[in-house]
């Protein structure tokens, strides 16, 4: 409960400071208050705090929001530069912080309704984020792209809900997947799972429900594309998986293949989509697609390990994220807002920092050691062949090696090629969090365990 | 302890040169990596005084995975060892009359590469290896991609591509080793012990994602063709790096990874292995035979000596094997010497194309004199140390495969062929009006040279310390297998 009032309060008060126009200091109350929500989160543990049967703070939920709210920290303090310049700066910080609340309902409901309504609150406020640059045509394309997709996935998941509840009699999730252990699964029932997975697969941008990514991605401020791809991705498939878990897990056998199929076309189609692209905000949308679909790997092979599998790749997943995303941005600045691989050209000389930092991040999201990016491969390549998903494992390294082509691109890019170009300075808030980052891809190398057998 | 010193050292080395900036990083490097080798000095006397266990360290890394970082050192580990902590030295003094940009740099990439090499070496845990297998791939790329000649964005590019999907088979089996283990541990001992239980194909195949992996790195015949752009592209150093130690890092792993874990599939299986390093051999003698630049023909050269290696190592006897880790030594230093011979020439001439070269001999004749001795020893005339490995090597092959035995012969002969060949155009003949200008040797450049034929020499008239180091352990390897 207390997360859920520090979260949603601090929001209240970026609005409340948007009207008194407190505006530099604002940053530190929101980065205390989260401070704040993963302290009590530690706290929590082992609590299994259950609220009104509606959603439920246990070690899984709680997990997820420490890691979330984490993330969440980091991206403020890179995407400070993004609130200073803007007039509207307290809605996007309530938009922001909202966005947070739904994703804290997502990682811990236990009734289909706290889903939605978690789905719904966490992406409401992203439709007006990402076309918050509002001068800029893509930025609008974006939003309205956005909007008007998500509102279809919302529709799906609310139809698959009602499919179920007629099926079963119940909305929540015990109830559900008690009754499915029970009783043979129904046509019904099995069409109220897969809109259900439709719906869920195109939160999580996973293929064939992907196609709104690149562009939304691409269209919106760099700096919400960040939140998207870590924060956001994260929670989506926190929820996903949790959705499943409590609830589907009888019936595991008659979706299972479903799965596998999603999670092999995803990483196929997005790394050989990605290696065409120039374009690096592009590039990384695709191949945060394509990271979703190792992801869906841990909801294929569902036991008590793979919680703890995504924790730790959505983690990894989302610092890479950060530091790319952030690192691009910057150097966008820096070059005219050239957004193609060219704006690389030369990174090296221009700040050896940032380049050696990309580099991290780069080899981290193609999955070469010593970056933790590796051992997330490894344990979802590991829980896919355990359980007798060889192929897909095989389509994941097929995957990984069409993206280490494109990530080489813009390696390459930073260190061969000569450009004659003016130095890039670093601001400290950047560099702090590039090393943070940094130190946490390497540390999470050497400690995997310590993440992924938390939950 | 010692063992983990040995990769710890090249690993602070590296971030100390990082560090210290410009001025001094050659000297730094030298002293360093000598301080390494005096390192694998007493490691080797450690070994020899045989408190073997004081080799292993053992500790707990990731315990629910079963993965520990199990470090240890046989006989064979350690000759791989010796060869690549006595190279490193030789290969940066090698560079000191060469000034590189950012100097630091390069130099802490090749301690870090240092690190994960020996680290391949000794590690006794399968995730452990391809770890280190894998990290070593990050510093050469590096270094060849800021310090290479011509079109070394797609070199590099290819050659990283291709290593790393060779890895990933070889990460494949691993994993499917390792769900087959008895409680799910990475260990080698329990990998041994997995491998050995499958069905026949089964090892068969896991041969195959395994030597996959090893003959791309190696490399052999049809997985060659990242390699002689590769060399060519790359730095001095780099390459002297790539074809003297980090290849024997794929002929270590086939006898460290893949004879003792699937003993029964390389029984079967093997003579297929044999037979693709037996074309091998001969498809890259022809091609060397035919190179109109030096660097292709070490380069071609090379995959030939490698080739009969690989042949060796899966004829699985005493000979073949002794013969195999001899080989690897002779060929280690062999490739420094020529690749620092064609540094020599194309530094002075600044070109390595052989027609336009002549007369050498007759304007600096030190110099093409011990330039011979290393071509001889390529071609593996007695008392050099190419010539021990060779013969084991042929001897070894023949009592398995006699067949493919009287084809890897050919080797001798079409080395000879490109070898002297090569010789008698750069340094015999008229000398032209290019060569008529050559250099005097530097003094540093004389006691690098003279340091290598030593070796050469001295291996090949008395290579019974080195055949000593690995015998034991090539024995207890063989009963395990039968």
């Amino acid at each position: 409960m207390k997360e859920l009032i520090i979260l949603s309060a601090l929001g209240v008060l970026s609005l409340i400071a948007g009207l008194l126009k407190i505006k530099r200091p604002f940053m530190v109350v929101v980065i205390a208050g989260l401070l704040l929500n993963i302290s009590v989160c530690v706290m929590d543990w082992n609590h299994n705090e259950n609220l009104y049967n509606m959603m439920t703070l246990d070690n899984f939920a709680l997990a997820f929001t420490i890691v979330s709210s984490s993330l969440a920290i980091l991206w403020f303090i890179v995407a400070n530069a993004y609130f200073q310049n803007s007039n509207t700066f307290s809605d996007h910080y309530a938009l922001v912080l909202f966005s947070m609340t739904g994703g804290l309902l997502m990682v811990s409901f236990t009734n289909m309704v706290m889903l939605f309504l978690g789905i719904e609150v966490l992406s409401i406020p992203l439709f007006v984020l990402a076309g918050s640059h509002k001068t800029s045509m893509r930025s609008n394309e974006a939003a309205f792209k956005y909007f008007l997709l998500g509102a279809f996935a919302s529709a799906f998941l609310l139809f698959g809900i009602a499919l179920l509840y007629g099926s079963t009699g119940h909305f929540d999730n015990a109830g559900i997947s008690a009754f499915l252990g029970a009783n043979k699964l129904s046509g019904m029932a099995l069409a109220g799972i897969v809109l259900m997975l439709g719906a869920m697969t195109f939160k999580v941008s996973a293929a064939p429900f992907h196609f709104w990514a690149p562009d939304v991605y691409q269209g919106s401020p760099t700096m919400i594309t960040t939140f998207m791809a870590t924060f956001v991705k994260t929670v989506a498939f926190a929820g996903f998986y949790r959705l499943f878990f409590l609830t589907f897990m009888p019936v595991r056998s008659e979706y299972a293949l479903l799965f596998a199929v999603i999670a092999a076309v995803t990483m196929l189609v997005s790394n050989l989509i990605a290696s065409a692209q120039s374009n690096v905000k592009r590039l990384l949308a695709y191949s945060s697609i394509s990271h979703a679909g190792f992801m869906v790997i841990t909801l294929l092979c569902m036991n008590n390990s793979s919680a703890g599998i995504l924790l730790y790749y959505t983690l990894v997943y989302s610092i890479s994220s950060i530091i790319a995303f952030s690192i691009f941005k910057w150097v966008k600045t820096h070059s005219a807002e050239n957004e193609e691989i060219s704006a690389f050209k030369g990174l090296l000389s221009r700040s050896p920092f940032l380049a050696v930092v990309m580099t991290f991040a780069l080899l981290s999201m193609s999955g070469i050691p010593p970056l933790s990016g590796f051992m997330a491969k490894y344990m979802v390549f590991t829980a896919a062949i355990d359980n007798g998903f060889m192929w897909v494992a095989i389509c994941g390294i097929a995957g990984s090696l069409m993206a280490v082509y494109y990530y080489f691109k813009i390696i390459i890019a930073m260190f061969a090629e000569v450009h004659e170009s003016s130095e890039i300075k670093v601001p400290a808030n950047l560099r702090f969090v590039l090393i943070v980052c940094s130190i946490a891809l390497l540390a999470l190398m050497l400690f995997p365990s310590q993440i992924s057998s938390l939950i | 302890m010692l063992t983990l010193l040995l990769i710890l050292l090249p690993l602070i080395s590296g971030f100390i040169l990082l560090l210290t900036g410009s001025k001094n990083a050659r000297q730094i490097a030298l002293v360093l990596s000598l301080i390494e080798f005096g390192l694998a000095l007493f490691a080797l006397s450690t070994l020899k005084s045989g408190a073997v266990e004081s080799l292993n360290y053992n500790i707990p890394w990731i315990p629910n995975m079963g993965i520990s970082f199990h470090l240890g050192m046989d006989g064979i580990s350690m000759l791989m060892v010796l060869l690549s902590t006595m190279l490193m030295p030789l290969i940066v003094f090698a560079s000191f009359n060469k000034t590189y940009n950012n100097a630091h740099t390069l130099y802490a990439l090749m301690m870090l590469m240092q690190s994960a090499m020996v680290g391949s070496f000794v590690a006794m845990d399968g995730f452990l290896f391809y770890i280190f297998w894998e990290v070593s791939l990050i510093p050469i790329f590096f270094i060849i991609l800021m310090w290479g000649g011509e079109n070394r964005q797609k070199t590099t590019f290819k050659f990283f591509i291709y290593t790393l999907f060779g890895s990933l088979f070889m990460l494949v089996a691993l994993i499917y080793l390792y769900l087959h283990t008895a409680n799910h541990s990475f260990d080698i001992q329990a990998l041994y012990a997995a491998g050995r239980s499958l069905p026949l194909v089964e090892q068969g195949l896991i041969m195959g994602a395994f030597f996959l992996a090893f003959a791309i790195k190696m490399p052999v015949f049809p997985f060659h063709t990242w390699q002689p752009s590769t060399y060519v592209a790359a730095p001095t150093p780099g390459v002297m790096v790539l074809g003297g130690v980090m290849s024997k890092m794929a002929t270590y792993g086939l006898i460290r990874w893949v004879l003792p874990m699937v003993p029964d599939g390389v029984h079967e299986y093997g003579y297929l292995i044999i037979g693709l390093s037996v074309v091998s051999i001969i498809y890259a003698s022809c091609i060397a035979i035919i190179q109109k630049d030096f660097k292709y023909l070490i380069a071609y050269a090379s995959i030939a000596h490698i080739g009969l290696i690989s042949a060796g190592i899966f004829a699985m006897n005493m000979q073949s094997l002794q013969g195999s880790l001899m080989e690897m030594m002779s060929h280690g230093i062999n490739t420094v010497g020529l690749f620092f011979a064609y540094d020599i020439i194309y530094n002075r001439m600044h070109t390595s194309e052989m027609s336009k070269l002549g007369g050498i001999r007759g304007v600096e004749s030190r110099f093409a004199f011990l330039f011979f001795i290393i071509v001889l020893s390529n071609i593996a005339l007695p008392f050099t140390n190419g010539f021990i490995g060779e013969f084991l090597l042929l001897l070894g092959v023949f009592q398995t495969n006699m067949v493919a035995a009287s084809f890897a012969g050919l080797s001798i002969i079409l080395g000879a062929v490109y070898m002297l060949r090569a010789f008698q155009k750069m340094m015999l003949g008229e000398t032209n009006s290019l060569t008529l200008h050559f250099p005097k040797l530097e003094k540093q450049e004389l006691i690098t040279l003279c340091i290598i034929v030593i070796l050469i020499v001295v291996m090949g008239v008395y290579p019974k310390p080195i055949l000593e180091i690995t015998e034991s352990s090539i024995q207890t390897l063989l009963q395990g297998i039968q």
